[in-house]
């Protein structure tokens, strides 16, 4: 009998908002803990800052250039490699519940499955995909054909229009307004906490996991849709965080002069979007011009998050009462984290896009290792990736690393030497195109444009994160660090594996 | 140019003369043979009724069915489209393969998006049917 494995993922959650990182706003106990018994990675980086990218990067090991989901809305081939078919073909059973999206959620003709398998029920007609033998899917909310929105359909339908809509009536990302503050994705929803979809990933994942014989080992990957906007958590748990009370974060410059000095000191797309004159990917809703945005909208939209980080809290720590009554604790390995941050008011902006600063990069990552493998508990400061996850997944189930993933598996001596970690950022989309590459090595964090529509090619940015862990101060012109800056360049371009050509085709917006 | 247009273009080489391409898509009721996730198609003069895997009706005009250019054009006219043009194009290279070109119109620009990614897929078994015969 080898290690099980509870591989736990939010969506878009930065890594402030959990209390072992030193966040204050929301309460985490229960990954608190974990980090308190395994190793907490203090600069976990994501390969791309969008889902379905850095979700394949988690699958398959590789950084977006190679599995060639450059942008949202770019499906990752059927056949791509996974690590959940490296583990079933060593005999782990393995499940997938929640939100997936490795495939294009707007979908007119059924071609993905993960949009037609509900109809059909949680097992692939193919016995596995991407080597999940059980996917139960969920997404934001109740748009789609995805299990849980069906399920809400068909059990609960007087709670269809209590979610907010996610996309307007053109298919956009929708602007409109809610709450108090009639922020952006934040409306009151009046759905009982127990079938919000955050308490029906953990169901789900339980019912699986009570499904299996206590001597299987089980690869299941729980990916929580939250705390991604809409911003609509259960209305009945909205007492937990006063958002009048909130404080507003310190990457909010509540000055505009202030916010707009900033914003010009950085490559022009940054500016542009914020007063709402360039649009340049789908993520954000193009109705919305951050400028607008109030320092009450800043304090509900992260008291609303913070609700929702706790809510996936507790139900996390519901799962893992649940596998310890199976006697499985000595041999579990869980890993948390999530696939990108996101802005929440750094820089006068939300939601996110191309813009590689820690609200987007910084993520939360914790890794309790079974307390059979007897390791000492860490904090690990020096830069990891995403890409490492799918080589730990492996070193811990004992099964050799497949040639094709380019991570390494992450460390629990916070003393090992580490490769620089590589992000990158591609999106084309309506005649507009923006192109960043980024390497962190250490404190410093540089990323280079390529040459689109706002941006000539020589736009750049440095940060030193020891001395502007805000990296307000754009260094990348500054003469006195030009030479590391330089090296810094050839360094990712020497360590950048070769990109995917020609390029995947961009064939639905998300 | 409206801001909530889209326009997308897809294409492919396809190994077989325009003559051979051709038939499947200038015969309008041929559709499901080569677009997958097309589980009814009901052609009634110049309109056609598609039905998809998801369960999405689409009404289509066709405007434009020339068979010596090889140039295929409807309008989706249901749905949410403000505006829709989709234009088929086969382009023989005179060296036995042909370019077959897809491209969407439409207004919201994400159904652009939407219509030519499934038509992408279509292209490909197109590709296949042909150089299979």
């Amino acid at each position: 009998m080898g290690r099980k494995i509870l591989f736990v993922t939010t969506d878009q959650q930065r890594y402030d908002t959990l209390g072992c990182n030193g966040g204050i706003l929301s309460r985490t106990p229960v990954v608190d803990g974990l980090a308190a018994q395994g190793i907490r990675y203090e600069r976990a980086l994501p390969q791309s800052v969008v889902c379905m990218p850095s979700r394949a990067t988690m699958i398959t090991g590789q950084h977006p250039s190679t599995h060639g989901v450059w942008m949202n809305g770019v499906p990752l081939p059927v056949d791509a490699p996974s690590v959940a078919a490296t583990l079933h073909e060593a005999g782990y059973r393995t499940a997938l519940v929640g939100k997936a999206h490795f495939e294009p959620y707007f979908d007119a003709f059924g071609r993905f499955l993960e949009n037609t398998l509900s109809r059909v029920g949680t097992t692939p007609p193919d016995g596995t995909h991407r080597g999940f033998e059980h996917l139960e899917l969920a997404t934001h909310g109740v748009m789609g054909n995805l299990h849980y929105a069906r399920w809400i359909r068909e059990n609960h339908p007087e709670m269809v229009g209590q979610f907010y809509a996610t996309v307007d009536a053109d298919l956009q990302v929708n602007a409109a307004g809610g709450g108090d503050t009639g922020a952006p994705q934040v409306k009151v929803n009046q759905v009982p906490r127990e079938w919000y979809h955050t308490d029906w990933v953990a169901d789900r994942t339980i019912a699986w996991l009570d499904s299996l014989g206590a001597d299987e080992d089980w690869f299941c990957w729980m990916s929580f849709p939250d705390p991604h906007h809409p911003w609509d958590p259960p209305q009945s748990e909205m007492g937990r965080v006063n958002w009048r009370d909130v404080d507003l974060p310190a990457g909010y410059p509540e000055s505009a002069s202030e916010r707009e000095a900033l914003l010009d000191a950085k490559p022009r797309h940054w500016r542009l979007w914020y007063e709402g004159s360039l649009v340049s990917n789908y993520e954000a809703p193009p109705a919305w011009v951050p400028a607008t945005l109030t320092p009450d909208q800043v304090r509900e939209v992260n008291a609303r998050n913070a609700v929702e980080v706790e809510l996936i809290d507790e139900a996390l720590g519901r799962v893992l009462r649940a596998i310890s009554a199976r006697g499985w604790d000595e041999d579990l390995d869980v890993i948390f984290t999530t696939d990108h941050g996101e802005l929440q008011g750094d820089f006068g902006l939300l939601f996110k896009g191309p813009y590689h600063v820690d609200a987007l990069m910084r993520l939360p990552l914790i890794w309790r290792p079974a307390p059979s493998a007897a390791v000492a508990p860490a904090v690990v400061s020096r830069p990891v990736g995403l890409v490492d996850l799918a080589p730990t997944f492996c070193a811990i189930a004992g099964v050799a690393t497949p040639s094709t993933f380019e991570g390494t598996a992450l460390p629990t001596d916070p003393r090992s030497e580490r490769d620089p970690v590589l992000t990158e950022w591609d999106s084309a989309l309506f005649g507009v195109d923006v192109h960043l590459r980024t390497i962190t090595h250490g404190d410093l964090v540089c990323t280079t444009y390529l040459p689109g529509t706002v941006h000539d090619g020589s736009e750049g940015e440095l940060y030193s994160l020891a001395d502007d862990p805000l990296q307000r101060e754009n260094r990348f012109d500054d003469r006195s660090l030009r030479a590391r800056r330089d090296e810094l360049v050839d360094e990712m371009r020497a360590l950048r594996p070769p990109e995917t050509s020609p390029r995947r085709p961009l064939i639905a917006p998300v | 140019m409206s801001a909530t247009r889209g326009s997308v273009r897809h294409y492919l080489r396809v190994r077989a003369p325009a003559a051979r391409i051709w038939p499947y898509i200038g015969d309008p009721t041929r559709l499901p043979e080569w677009f997958p996730g097309i589980t009814e198609c009901v052609v009634e003069g110049m309109q056609r009724t598609i039905t998809t895997e998801m369960g999405l009706s689409m009404v289509e005009t066709l405007l434009t069915n020339d068979p010596l250019q090889h140039r295929f054009q409807y309008r989706i006219t249901s749905g949410i489209f403000r505006e829709h043009l989709s234009t088929l194009d086969v382009l023989d290279l005179g060296d036995g393969t042909s370019v077959v070109e897809y491209s969407c119109d439409a207004d919201p620009a994400p159904l652009a998006l939407m219509i030519a990614g499934g038509a992408l897929d279509g292209l490909r078994a197109l590709q296949r049917l042909v150089e299979e015969e």
